[in-house]
């Protein structure tokens, strides 16, 4: 590795590439970047740039912008949590049992990535909808999720779930099951072992899965939009606020909520790299 | 990982002029403009209107080929109306657009793709059919819904999309204004009340007018959806025989508007044809065509040979009661509007 490399030799030189062509590589990815991310994103703060101080004021004190915005994060947030927990399950799944249809099971992980989101949306309302599958048994016993905030958690907990199991699979496979073995026979019951030894060596992968399921959650609209049931100030997203500004040709309103949303979203997840940077250089040094 | 010091600059400085030299490089392959084609028309539309619009490009089409002895090919494209007038706004080449309101043509003319006053070029407020808004309730009508003061009894669930999303869903707000200030002499707070109650008995407000008639017919939500009456008789006919129409006494005139973009028609020279494509709207032969789909003709003949096939109901419109649509916007749907202010006393 190279930072062992830069470890060994004390203060780090450049290393040698073995591979020449840092210029032209750095210059597609600057441009690639440039026209993919960067200058739609500039674009974006730029049109916000054109609102006043009292626009602004006046847009996050609607408390139907706020609350759609407590709902899109405490919501994505909630969502990546259950994905952390059962997408590690079924990480572990897939990954230390054979089974038949292992496969099979393997590939329907991804379907949520491939599946138009409107298609989703339908089919999950379809399901959870008072008179559907899943809704008409929940409905005897009160619980309502179609058209509720509920609903639109499990649109979010569907939508993340390969997120964490795809970033959690590789880093699994590696772990050695000796590992465990190990200790198990140090006197480590299931749980310490669990905790001690096996989380700590899947935290980074977990935590960055939890990351990207939670940053999709918070920007999907289309599978959310149908089984919301779009109540002002209950199960309104964030993003159907920016269609609503949209469908007033406040172009500037809208973007300004995107521009909110984005620096909220950046500022998470920084902390969540930081996070994993620090706890990173804890085991380092422990 | 770029570390900023030494020489790292300079490669940093090759890195970014190889960039550009691509950039350059890609732009110029980049073909000119295409030349414009007059063999085209495009007519940007709102949703419920897809099958109307098949079956009247496909007679249009027929009928220029023999008038003008050219091909033809109309193009259509539909979506939520105010979607689609932004996104002729944005760009895309409408030769002519046939929405949902006034108000997103407006939006268009504020934006100097057409002229501000488009709506009086073409006969009839530019509109070359009418619905209205009327109820679609559950076969046998279990609820007794008969007019609008049944949908504010307690118990009755109604759906209705999110006006501030859908435009179907601003005609069903306004038809249930337009009809409590009938009731009680123009009285707003009285109005305010009733559409407020009203709203208390909608459990779900979709994004769009579709997504409500699906919640409605297939989700088995709601006693009763305020809906489009062309798609209304749509849902009769696509969801079989589980729902009755209920006409109200009295409904709003929808009028969904039509226009050509000038300055589209200028540039692509189309001007011509996109005109004749809107006139023929209004002659008999496609006002049947309209009638087929259970829009309201305007030709006073054609309406009379298919009028048996409509419930009568006294309508008013939104010009009389509202001074017009984006009036009637302003006040009720903008932020702070009206229909916020109703969800906000909660």
């Amino acid at each position: 590795m190279a930072a062992n490399a830069a470890i060994i030799g004390g203060r780090p030189r450049a290393p040698r590439r073995v591979i020449p062509g840092f210029g032209p590589t750095l210059g597609f990815t600057l441009l690639y970047l440039s026209a993919i991310v960067l200058i739609p994103l500039a674009a974006l703060f730029l049109k916000a740039a054109g609102m006043g101080w009292d626009q602004w004021v006046a847009t996050f004190t609607d408390w139907r912008v706020l609350a759609s915005l407590r709902l899109s994060f405490g919501g994505s947030a909630i969502a990546a949590l259950v994905n952390a927990v059962f997408g590690l399950l079924v990480a572990w799944v897939l990954v230390r049992y054979d089974f038949p249809g292992r496969k099979l099971v393997d590939a329907m992980v991804d379907l949520p990535f491939a599946l138009p989101t409107a298609v989703a949306g339908i089919a999950l309302t379809a399901l959870y909808a008072p008179n559907g599958w899943i809704g008409s048994l929940l409905e005897p016993l009160g619980i309502k999720v179609a058209f509720t905030p509920l609903g639109v958690i499990v649109a979010m907990v569907f939508i993340g779930l390969p997120f964490v199991v795809r970033t959690v699979e590789p880093v699994l496979a590696d772990l050695d099951a000796e590992l465990e073995e190990a200790a198990a026979s140090l006197g480590a019951d299931r749980v310490q072992t669990f905790v001690r030894v096996i989380l700590p060596a899947l935290g980074p992968a977990l935590l960055t899965g939890f990351a990207l399921a939670f940053a999709r959650a918070v920007g999907e609209y289309g599978s959310i939009i149908f089984i919301a049931g779009n109540m002002p100030g209950i199960s309104e997203i964030a993003p159907l606020m920016i269609v609503t500004k949209l469908e007033q040709f406040d172009y500037v309103g809208a973007t300004a909520i995107a521009v909110v949303m984005l620096v909220v979203s950046f500022v998470l997840l920084l902390a969540i790299n930081a996070l994993q940077k620090w706890r990173h250089a804890r085991l380092r040094g422990g | 990982m770029i570390r900023f010091i030494d020489d790292e600059w300079l490669r940093l400085g090759g890195a970014v002029l190889f960039a550009a030299a691509f950039a350059a490089g890609v732009a110029t392959l980049i073909p000119g403009a295409q030349a414009a084609e007059s063999k085209t028309l495009l007519n940007v539309s709102y949703d419920p209107t897809r099958e109307l619009y098949q079956q009247v490009n496909a007679a249009f089409t027929k009928q220029w080929k023999a008038k003008a002895g050219d091909e033809l090919k109309i193009n259509q494209s539909h979506g939520g109306s105010g979607k689609q007038a932004r996104s002729v706004i944005d760009g895309l080449e409408a030769d002519v657009v046939t929405l949902a309101l006034a108000y997103d043509i407006d939006a268009i003319a504020a934006r100097g793709l057409l002229d501000k006053e488009w709506q009086k070029k073409l006969s009839y407020n530019s509109a070359p059919y009418t619905s209205t808004i009327v109820f679609l309730v559950r076969k046998g009508n279990p609820k007794q819904i008969k007019d609008w003061d049944d949908l504010v009894k307690p118990g009755v669930s109604v759906i209705t999309p999110n006006p501030k999303t859908s435009g179907g869903a601003r005609w069903n707000h306004l038809a249930a204004w337009g009809y409590a200030l009938n009731k009680w002499n123009g009285d707003e707070g009285k109005a305010l009340d009733f559409v407020s109650q009203l709203y208390k008995n909608v459990p779900v407000l979709d994004s769009g007018a579709r997504g409500a008639t699906i919640t409605f017919a297939q989700r088995g939500l709601g006693d009763v959806l305020l809906a489009w009456e062309n798609e209304a008789y749509l849902a009769l006919d696509e969801f079989g025989g589980g729902f009755e129409i209920v006409t109200p006494s009295i409904s709003i005139l929808a009028e969904p508007p039509v226009a050509v973009v000038d300055k589209v028609v200028d540039r692509r020279g189309t001007r011509a044809v996109a005109e004749a494509y809107l006139q023929y709207l209004y002659t008999p032969e496609a006002q049947q065509i309209i009638a087929k789909n259970h829009y309201r003709p305007r030709d006073p003949e054609v309406w009379k040979a298919v009028q048996k096939g409509f419930s009568p109901v006294k309508l008013f419109t939104i010009d009389d009661v509202f001074g017009g649509w984006t009036k009637a916007q302003n006040t009720h749907f903008a932020d702070g509007g009206v229909f916020d202010k109703i969800f906000a006393k909660k």
